[in-house]
């Protein structure tokens, strides 16, 4: 077979080229990815800290959380949120079908945040926190001020990963035709049958996406690494 | 607030429409489980054998499916075994290729930590007795860590089950399309939705509490 990559300068009959379409996808798999992303820590982080907390609703609550989007398969999470929430709760019916995947992919991402932030919290010594409550500290200041931000340090690892996985897993919006990579990817083939050069393009921003998240997590966590600690970076 | 109505469901329509998606779905789990351990644990032994010749390809399978998503590598499959053998093939078979190619990637490094966690002491031993590296490797190491590693591969599995949905991509019919066909057909797409999403949770629910079951007995023995 022959390479034919000039298929990326084609129009695609809307006014715009292959590339063109190709960046735009491009632009929502991050979108969707981030927006999410943003979703998974936030919640994930509330739902971790409540399933370390000494009160047994709060870490059943928590638990119940983790375990409810952690045994559903994402597309089938995706198809609840695009189909079923719609149309039970009417008043959602106008939310567009980006937030309603984020939303899906935040909440699934969240379980397993949820999971190695409580782990995070766990792996401190039980002396930290009774230290923090012994010099007068109420509850959530001890862990503002004294477990959260160890934990935090020690889950970057594997929130860099859970991060990483966000970006691959966005990939499933194509179920519910977000204009995202893996969409393109299905469509632009279709239509041009030059599957082989259309899907190398994907995957390799799949794969520059996913590099540039790990570059940036790397960062992060060379930044906020405490003296003296073995962990972190380099 | 619309109102539910499941009045369809009934056993016909298990037996139309869903039980053969969850046959499949059951069978690629199974097979890509199989497939997956075995290819798994030899790319493993590979990455682990010190060889660059042998580790830089286990090192290349691996760190590229993984870094791909699963619905690309769907795609990828789809569309390159065509052209390699020449002839279309199912959606079906292909995903049970594209599964257990890809699984493998995922249960060779859990298998890779299971190895390492075996102290070198057990290898020196062996090795002392008078056992070649295959002997060593099957009669000392590869037992204790499969026993190291049995819940996470078991976990691994319900991931793999839970992926199988996602077949979806180049429409197969699994688990989750039979419960989309049988939505379509009585016009009841929102329930039977939820009830896929019911079924889902209660096989993945049911099987960890099993591993973590499973768990608890094992660290009892180790």
């Amino acid at each position: 077979m022959k390479w034919d990559w000039q298929v990326f300068l084609q129009d695609t009959g809307g006014g715009q080229t292959y590339l063109e379409w190709l960046m735009s996808a491009w632009g929502w798999t991050l979108s969707v990815a981030l927006c999410a992303l943003v979703v998974a820590l936030l919640v994930g982080s509330l739902m971790g800290i409540l399933r370390t907390v000494p009160n047994k609703w709060l870490v059943l609550l928590g638990n119940s959380w983790t375990e409810l989007f952690r045994n559903i398969p994402l597309l089938v999470q995706i198809f609840l949120w695009y189909h079923v929430i719609p149309s039970i709760f009417l008043a959602l019916r106008g939310v567009p079908s980006f937030m309603l995947v984020v939303f899906a992919l935040g909440f699934f991402t969240s379980a397993r945040i949820a999971e190695q932030v409580k782990a995070g919290i766990q792996t401190l010594p039980k002396g930290q926190r009774y230290a923090g409550l012994a010099v007068g500290l109420t509850l959530p200041q001890t862990y503002r001020y004294v477990l959260l931000p160890m934990a935090f340090r020690i889950v970057i690892p594997p929130l860099t990963s859970e991060s990483m996985n966000i970006i691959k897993n966005s990939s499933v919006a194509f179920a519910v035709s977000i204009a995202e990579l893996t969409m393109f990817a299905m469509q632009a083939q279709e239509e041009t049958s030059r599957g082989i050069e259309i899907y190398l393009a994907v995957t390799g921003l799949y794969f520059i996406s996913a590099f540039a998240i790990n570059r940036i997590a790397l960062f992060i966590e060379n930044r906020v690494q405490v003296p003296g600690m073995i962990g972190g970076g380099k | 607030m619309t109102a539910l109505d499941f009045s369809f469901f009934n056993w016909n329509v298990v037996s139309g429409f869903v039980i053969k998606g969850f046959f499949f779905s059951i069978q690629l789990t199974l097979i890509a489980m199989i497939g997956g351990i075995a290819l798994g644990t030899v790319l493993a032994l590979m990455r682990l054998s010190g060889k660059p010749w042998l580790v830089m390809p286990a090192a290349a399978y691996v760190n590229t499916l993984r870094s791909i998503p699963l619905v690309m590598v769907i795609l990828w499959f789809f569309l390159l075994i065509p052209l390699l053998i020449g002839r279309p093939m199912g959606a079906e078979l292909s995903a049970v290729i594209t599964f257990t190619v890809f699984e493998a990637a995922y249960y060779s490094e859990i298998m890779r930590a299971g190895i390492q966690s075996v102290p070198k002491g057990q290898v020196y031993a062996g090795y002392a007795v008078g056992m070649n590296y295959a002997q060593c490797m099957q009669l000392v190491v590869l037992p204790q860590a499969f026993r190291n590693m049995l819940p996470v591969l078991l976990t691994q599995t319900i991931i793999l089950f839970q992926d199988t949905s996602l077949v979806y991509a180049i429409g197969a019919y699994d688990l989750l399309k039979g419960f989309e066909v049988a939505g379509k057909n009585f016009n009841r797409p929102v329930e039977t939705y939820l009830v896929a999403a019911v079924v889902y949770f209660v096989i993945c629910f049911s099987l960890s509490m099993l591993v973590r079951r499973l768990q608890q007995k094992i660290q009892i023995i180790r």
